[in-house]
């Protein structure tokens, strides 16, 4: 059983770092290392690499506290306490000249309003239109193929999966911004030509890769002794997809869902050149224009003076960001990892 | 006003070679950071510095900030050719830009819900209208922000019930309409009428210098400044200083 | 096996979703070969861009998205290789600095691309750089502490770090077990077999993953918007402190920030062709060697 979800691992070790589902092979270490004597340089230079494997947990922990360094000050700072008020970035408020309690983010002006709401909403919802689109493209592409696709067809498709998954996202922002958009409005008669269609359009190419692979990995590691098994008993192939293959692929599934949204919901370019910008309190109508959390900090963080408040939120955006992958993340691999138990078990 | 530094830039650059200036773009809240973080000499903006800015470039930096109005514009309000609108006042913009008027039809156009695009709010241009438009009040939520005025042209000239505003320069492929002060009549944003100061959204474009310029950027100035410099701001469609604006910079 | 009309229904689903993915890739790499191939001439390859960014062509752009991902590559390779060797040569299993490095290097493999871009900026730019100015120099005006083509770089070696890793990981566990056991039976040392071993028979693989994070980070734009990437600079960096153009970059902003975007769409689908040549032929690269260094693993 070992060997063949380990195989399936090999098929894509493509680019993607995380979409590999693969359990550890026997142990490198040898009874006889260390019994002879061991010139120092090679001491060193294991040592060094000892350190050197460290680099990535430092690098997190270095983007975590750097990133909080710049925002954190805002709980002190006199200059800040002047111009925003820590619970107006979360809640609504009735500004001067509205008739009720508003979510509003304009950065720029007397008094600058910073409520990360709207934000946070317009992320939301470019992320799950995205997800409504690549769920069901990229798990029933990976059935296709793993279930029903010819052997040469597969041979085609997965390289041109990966190709796709190597295309920089501002290649997909700009396909997006000039050519998805005029076809989307024309097609559609959308009011706002970007909107947060256009913009999952192109999210959903890039997360497409990431759900297939991770999918198709977990169906063709469903053990084939479950599915002859099935078919022995006279279940129909369709029967044994649905009922039999796919349930036991689930946690992969989930976790391909899981790190695609992750991805999406941390796009940048993408949605700053093709989701129109527009901080809109809307959750469920997607031909509005959006504004997100990434395209905000990309698009005003060059602008403000280092200690500005303006500067510290755009941080925290960051920070509250950098918080929603990481846990994101976690539940990815607490999935895998029960794939791996499920399959290895049975 | 990037593409205007760009065109500086390079032909300064050509004239002297070996000396080199580094063009970066964004709006003009960007320009001022890059001053207060010290990382440009100078900063172009189409907007005044705040007192802010100025507070923090002593702060940080310990200088006096140094103005130089380099250029006139004219903001224009961009509309798509196929709109058949011929002016606006200034309270009807400020309603559209607010979100209170949003239909064509309630301003003397076609029945036409209006689409608004307004600038990032790092631009000197969105400052400006926001301060002479919206007097100070916030532009409707959807109002769609992109990254630079072309970004605006180009949404503007693809959208029936598109509006927009911007530096004159690039009012190509759109239609610009007249604007009227609150209690006058419309005028159009020609050189003379900006040059006057009847056309009421104009402006000067500045460069601000952190403490006095000096070397490469005081001959940078100097020959934005010249003749030779301020016939680059017609070749880009801006309009060139008035005679009198330039002497009282000096 | 007979199918039945729900299979057929099944499979015809699931190759619909095949179908659409295809399309749209079609179309994607249709348009703008399409449009950008009639661009790419020895002029548009070889120039600098002309004021108004359209006019001339995109020669800093490319030197520049080249000059990067070399200083990336040689900062962040070696770390990368470095982790994957202790990962799978010196780790046992268990050990649960293992497990941790291996938790952080998932979970920096999915830090979002602009976070990356504020790490740049709040560690490098303002923390080291800004540390640098202050112990070397009494000025104000900054000379590390700025963007610059260096800090660029180094975000994204970060950036790409967890590709190496795992790539490496991968290539080094397919060199068999045997013969590592033989290695050491002959008295070699643990690092002799690693260095005399292993990474050679390794090292297919090894250039592979190198490769794909040399072409995911030639095309990453977001962390490199505030560390360093500038909108118009005809001049080619030469110098770490200096900024630079990219390929990616100035899509964007041709894309977004051009004063006429009709004239700037020849010029816009020339540069993002030649960005889209510049990552494929990498990815191309890669399978190619991998696939070489698998067959003769194999043999």
């Amino acid at each position: 059983m070992t060997e063949r979800v380990l195989e399936a691992s090999e098929r894509t070790r493509a680019a993607k770092t995380r979409q590999r589902i693969s359990v550890r092979p026997q142990s490198a270490k040898s009874k006889l290392a260390g019994s002879f004597h061991t010139p120092l340089w090679h001491r060193v230079a294991e040592r060094l690499i000892a350190i050197l494997a460290l680099a990535a947990v430092l690098a997190i922990a270095l983007i975590f506290v750097f990133i909080a360094r710049e925002a954190v000050p805002m709980l002190w700072e006199a200059e800040f306490a002047e111009e925003v008020q820590i619970r107006d970035l979360f809640f609504a408020k009735e500004w001067k000249g509205y008739d009720e309690p508003v979510f509003i983010w304009q950065p720029v002006g007397e008094p600058a309003k910073f409520n990360v709401v709207p934000l946070f909403i317009g992320s939301l919802k470019v992320t799950l239109l995205a997800m409504l689109m690549s769920v069901p493209l990229g798990v029933g592409c990976a059935m296709f193929i793993a279930l029903y696709a010819p052997r040469a067809v597969r041979e085609v498709v997965k390289p041109v999966i990966e190709l796709l998954a190597g295309i920089p996202s501002v290649v997909l922002g700009f396909f997006a911004l000039m050519v998805l958009a005029s076809w989307a409005q024309a097609t559609f008669g959308f009011h706002f030509r970007l909107n947060a269609f256009v913009a999952a359009i192109g999210l959903a190419l890039t997360i497409v890769p990431v759900i297939f692979t991770i999918s198709e990995d977990a169906i063709q590691a469903v053990p084939s002794t479950l599915t002859e098994a099935a078919l022995a008993l006279g279940a129909r192939k369709y029967q044994v997809a649905l009922r039999v293959v796919l349930p036991a692929a689930i946690p992969g599934i989930a976790a391909g869902v899981v790190l695609g949204f992750g991805r999406a919901i941390g796009e940048t370019m993408i949605v700053l050149m093709a989701s129109g910008n527009a901080a809109i309190m809307e959750l469920f109508d997607f031909s509005t224009s959006v504004r997100t959390v990434t395209a905000t900090i990309a698009a005003e963080l060059g602008e403000v003076a280092q200690g500005d408040p303006h500067w510290r939120v755009l941080f925290l955006l960051g920070v509250m960001l950098f918080g929603v992958t990481f846990v994101l993340n976690i539940l990815g691999d607490l999935f895998i990892q029960r794939l791996q138990k499920r399959l290895t078990a049975s | 006003m990037v593409i205007l530094a760009q065109n500086w830039a390079q032909a300064f650059m050509a004239a002297n070679p070996g000396k080199v200036i580094q063009v970066s773009g964004g709006g003009s809240g960007t320009g001022m950071a890059a001053l207060i973080n010290g990382t440009a000499d100078l900063a172009n903006a189409s907007r005044p510095i705040k007192d802010k800015e100025r507070k923090q470039l002593a702060k940080r930096r310990d200088v006096e900030v140094e103005e130089f109005r380099v250029a006139l514009d004219a903001l224009a309000v961009y509309v798509p050719a196929s709109n058949k609108i011929e002016s606006l006042t200034i309270p009807q913009l400020k309603s559209i830009f607010r979100g209170q008027t949003t239909n064509w039809k309630d301003v003397g156009g076609e029945d036409k819900s209006i689409v608004l695009y307004s600038r990032e709010n790092s631009s000197g241009t969105y400052a400006y209208f926001k301060e002479h438009v919206l007097e100070d009040e916030d532009f409707a939520a959807t109002a769609q922000t992109l990254p630079g005025t072309a970004a605006v042209i180009n949404a503007v000239s693809k959208d029936a019930g598109g509006i927009g505003y911007g530096g004159i320069a690039y009012a190509e492929g759109v239609r610009t309409v007249k604007v009227a002060p609150a209690d006058g009549e419309p005028v159009e944003p020609t050189m003379e009428n900006a040059t006057s100061g009847k056309y009421p959204l104009s402006r000067f474009l500045k460069i601000y210098s952190a403490g006095k310029a000096s070397g490469i950027a005081k001959e940078y100035l100097d020959y934005v400044l010249s003749d030779d410099g301020q016939k680059i701001v017609e070749g880009v469609g801006y309009y060139p200083l008035p005679k009198e604006a330039t002497a009282a910079a000096e | 096996m007979r199918y039945t009309s729900k299979d057929w229904l099944l499979a015809g689903l699931t190759g619909v979703s095949l179908a659409v993915i295809l399309l749209l890739l079609a179309v994607l790499l249709g348009q703008i070969v399409w449009h950008g191939a009639p661009v790419i001439s020895a002029e548009f390859l070889s120039q600098s861009p002309g004021a108004d960014m359209v006019s001339g062509g995109i020669w800093p752009a490319i030197y520049g998205t080249v000059f990067m991902t070399l200083l990336m590559t040689i900062a962040g390779v070696p770390v990368g290789i470095a982790t994957a060797i202790y990962l799978t040569e010196y780790a046992s299993p268990r050990s649960r600095i293992a497990k941790i490095v291996r938790i952080a290097v998932n979970n920096l493999a999915g830090v979002p691309s602009i976070v990356f871009g504020l790490f740049g900026l709040g560690f490098f730019i303002i923390f080291v750089g800004g540390s640098m100015d202050a112990l070397l120099y009494d000025d104000t005006t900054p000379v590390w502490g700025k963007p610059s083509i260096l800090w660029a770089s180094l975000t994204l070696a970060v950036l790409t770090l967890p590709v190496v890793i795992v790539t490496t990981e991968e290539a080094l566990r397919t060199v068999p077990q045997e013969f590592r056991d033989a290695s050491l039976a002959l008295g070699a040392t643990r690092f002799q077999t690693v260095y005399k071993i292993v990474l050679p028979n390794a090292r297919g693989g090894i250039l592979t993953g190198v490769i794909l994070a040399v072409s995911r980070g030639a095309g990453e734009v977001a962390p490199i918007i505030f560390c360093g990437a500038a909108n118009f600079l005809p001049y080619l960096p030469t110098d770490l402190r200096d900024m630079f153009m990219h390929l990616g970059y100035h899509v964007y902003a041709l894309a977004t920030q051009s004063p006429n975007v009709d004239a700037a769409r020849p010029t816009l689908f020339g540069t993002v062709l030649v960005l889209l040549v510049l990552t494929f032929s990498l990815n191309l690269l890669a399978v190619i060697i991998r696939a070489r260094s698998r067959a003769s693993l194999r043999s």
